[in-house]
């Protein structure tokens, strides 16, 4: 089954403003958002369109990562507890197949180019890379303790992971498989994401509270990032996802219990505004073309819809049970 | 001695060295968590040292003698501790192959009815800084006295008395366990949060289950809840076959909303649930229970720990097994944070404000400067589900809501210079 590609004129006046906001942008296509619940073992599929669940799909146990492949035809997802990445075909749901992750597969991320996936073992304290064609162990790289967080660099070359109780930053060569350097940030980090320039990556940390803003070349914190709310408590701020707009401009960062996403000025680390959202929100992603971010609340089990042009929360939609990741299709 | 491999005081004197292993093959084995490096700084290979900082960790413990008890279901495990601390020394290995750093774990475990003073010494003799001290009260005061003075920081994992952290508190020990009034405390907040205030009080016959009745009376007069009724249960567990009459007859006559029972060793106090007059709930040291760790606790990546524990040693991970782990991560917090592997710069990390433990709570744990308490959320626990986690909501506190729970500064008469 696949989602019908509707023109400007048949969308709802919210993506049309968030559309015109964005000026030049005549159509717009409808894609989907696809939610993993953690509690419920399933996949709910998001319509652009209606913003409304449109399927819910029986996964392994425990699903958190969830990723689309590079040409958008297959959905991954770690099924953490079945220590599996499993590899779902979206236009007729059927499982393709199950990838080698190694145990308790918790994130991961692509290369570029769309192979190798990078997998983050929480469990063992490795980092697996997968070739997801021939659905071969290409290396297995030893890391800090919990390893979470991964990031790759645009041009390929440097995957970033994050290791939980280690507090490290882990620069590893794609080439190699070898961890060039390390950088100790705050306590718990959870997240890594490069700028779409690669000049920067940006970490979380949930426990310190923090975000570090690191040089990936001098391997240094360039900035740390804190966040006051008031009203909100300093414990409960917890930063975990994040993600960039592609012109580097700004940056959303999601703060957990503190049902608060954190929006940043990139270019000068100021926090410019707080966005109420759901209860303990955990990942973000954007839609194509940047106009709406959504974001995955696990606690009031809802996905919290952002519009980015306004600053806005415009909707929540109701999922499964503790939504942990989540990823949009381009079309 | 019932743990394989521990060292006491005497066979670490008579017993060869291992002979020193590989760099990597120890990290392995370290990782592994199931060798025992024994010794300290004293036979460091030259090659090995010269490339990795070793940072020595010592755990010296005391084994409880077990009276007769009500029920066997439940014994501690013989490893009960120990493989908290071995995890631990394995997660900071892991980091510190990073940082060039390495932690050795010595263990050290004395009998029921011997002297933990002179395995106390030895360590000291040894050179040992960091000692993680599994003893009752009156041995950790000895202890931490002969310590003091000296460049060394205890860590008390098992010693729940809150004189530790009021008049007889000492600067050298860094409490990981929380004292009877944290518990009671969080015990007596989720009992106002439910406006369940009258508390019937049921007190054992040991010394412990006074001083936890002691604690609930303060967090019951602390919290607003009110103390109607109390009893001493004096019969020990010999009610074990006629508890369904004893216990109606010795709950008669009161109106309460929830029984408090107050018996650390439980000899009685799984007699009483649905055997009371009045159908209330036990809360206490049985039925609703405050704890820092338990087997239903998964939140905030808990999951993880209990996981990994559970994968290594085959059982799940007890309270104790979490302070040691706790303990030995701080150490490590401390050595990372500062790149060092020096005492001075870990103690003083560990005691300075930028300290912070992702202890899979929800939140930073920290240390209360005023009688080295660690700041820690408590569970509220029935043997199979996680009730709910203190401080409740609508505690407030100036400086942290985890202030709420436990000797709070004016509260404390510690005196720390």
């Amino acid at each position: 089954m696949t989602w019908p590609k509707i023109m400007a004129g048949a969308l709802a006046p919210l993506a049309l403003a968030a559309a015109a906001a964005f000026g030049g942008i005549s159509e717009v296509k409808a894609f989907s958002v696809y939610v993993s619940n953690e509690k419920d073992n399933t996949i709910s599929v998001i319509d652009s369109e209606s913003l409304k669940v449109v399927k819910t799909l029986k996964v392994g146990q425990r699903p958190r990562g969830i990723l689309l492949t590079q040409d958008g035809s297959q959905l991954l997802v770690c099924a953490s507890d079945d220590d599996t990445v499993q590899v779902i075909d979206v236009k007729t749901w059927e499982f393709v197949k199950e990838l080698p992750s190694g145990p308790d597969p918790e994130l991961f991320i692509l290369h570029p180019s769309g192979n190798p996936l990078y997998i983050a073992n929480e469990d063992d304290n490795l980092v697996t890379v997968v070739d997801i064609e021939n659905n071969k162990v290409l290396a297995e790289v030893p890391v800090g303790v919990e390893p979470e967080g991964m990031g790759i660099s645009p041009d390929g070359r440097v995957l970033v992971n994050t290791s939980e109780t280690t507090n490290m930053a882990h620069f590893i060569d794609t080439e190699t498989f070898e961890i060039v350097g390390n950088v100790l940030v705050d306590s718990r980090p959870r997240f890594a994401e490069f700028t779409a320039d690669g000049s920067q990556v940006w970490v979380t940390s949930e426990i310190g509270g923090t975000v570090s803003v690191i040089d990936p070349i001098a391997r240094e914190i360039i900035k740390k990032i804190g966040f006051e709310i008031p009203g909100v408590r300093p414990e409960a701020i917890q930063p975990v996802g994040v993600r960039i707009t592609k012109d580097g401009g700004r940056a959303f960062v999601a703060l957990g219990p503190a049902n608060r996403v954190a929006v940043v000025d990139a270019k000068t680390f100021e926090v410019e505004k707080y966005l109420l959202v759901g209860q303990r929100v955990w990942q973000l992603a954007f839609a194509p073309d940047e106009s709406l971010l959504f974001t995955t609340n696990g606690v009031s089990n809802d996905v919290s819809v952002i519009d980015v042009a306004r600053l806005k929360v415009v909707k929540s939609i109701a999922v499964g049970r503790f939504p942990w990741g989540l990823t949009v299709s381009k079309d | 001695m019932s743990i394989v491999g521990v060292h006491t005081d005497t066979s670490r004197q008579s017993e060869p060295e291992p002979p020193e292993p590989e760099p990597r093959k120890r990290l392995a084995a370290l990782l592994a968590a199931t060798i025992i490096v024994s010794g300290g700084l004293g036979f460091a290979g030259a090659g090995w040292a010269a490339e990795f900082a070793r940072i020595p960790i010592a755990y010296l413990s005391q084994v409880m003698e077990r009276p007769p008890k009500l029920s066997n279901l439940d014994l501690p495990p013989e490893d009960q501790g120990l493989a908290g601390g071995r995890l631990s020394i394995a997660d900071n290995n892991t980091t510190g192959r990073f940082l060039q750093q390495e932690f050795v774990l010595e263990e050290v475990e004395v009998p029921a009815d011997g002297d933990p003073k002179a395995a106390f010494q030895a360590l000291l003799d040894e050179g040992k800084q960091f000692i993680v001290l599994r003893v009752p009260a009156p041995a950790l005061l000895e202890l931490a006295d002969m310590a003091a003075g000296r460049d060394v920081l205890l860590f008390n994992v098992g010693a729940p008395d809150d004189r530790l952290r009021d008049a007889d508190c000492r600067d050298n020990v860094m409490h990981m366990a929380p004292s009877r009034a944290l518990l009671a405390d969080a015990l007596a907040q989720y009992l106002a949060w439910k406006h369940w205030p009258g508390l019937f009080l049921v007190v054992g016959r040991r010394d412990g289950d006074g001083l936890f009745a002691e604690a609930v009376r303060r967090a019951a007069k602390k919290f607003g809840n009110k103390i109607v009724e109390e009893r001493r249960w004096a019969y020990g567990p010999d009610a074990r076959r006629t508890a369904q009459s004893e216990v109606p007859v010795f709950t008669q006559d009161v109106e309460y909303d929830a029984l408090v029972v107050a018996d650390e060793i439980g000899e009685f106090g799984e007699y009483l649930a649905y055997r009371t007059w009045l159908p209330r709930p036990v809360v206490g040291t049985q039925g609703l229970t405050p704890t820092t760790w338990h087997r239903t606790h998964e939140q905030w990546g808990a999951a993880q720990l209990q996981s990994r524990f559970k994968k290594t040693y085959g059982r799940w991970m007890t309270p104790l097994d979490y302070h040691v782990w706790a303990a030995i991560r701080s150490i490590d917090e401390g050595a990372t944070r500062t790149g060092s592997a020096g005492f001075a710069a870990i103690r003083d990390y560990i005691r300075g404000p930028s300290f912070e433990l992702a202890g899979f709570m929800g939140q930073k744990l920290t240390f209360r400067p005023w009688n080295w308490q660690l700041r820690q959320p408590v569970l509220l626990v029935s043997p199979k589900a996680l009730v709910s986690v203190s401080p409740q909501p609508g505690f407030l506190h100036p400086l942290s809501l985890l202030d709420t729970l436990g000797l709070d500064e004016p509260e404390s008469k510690c005196r720390i210079p």
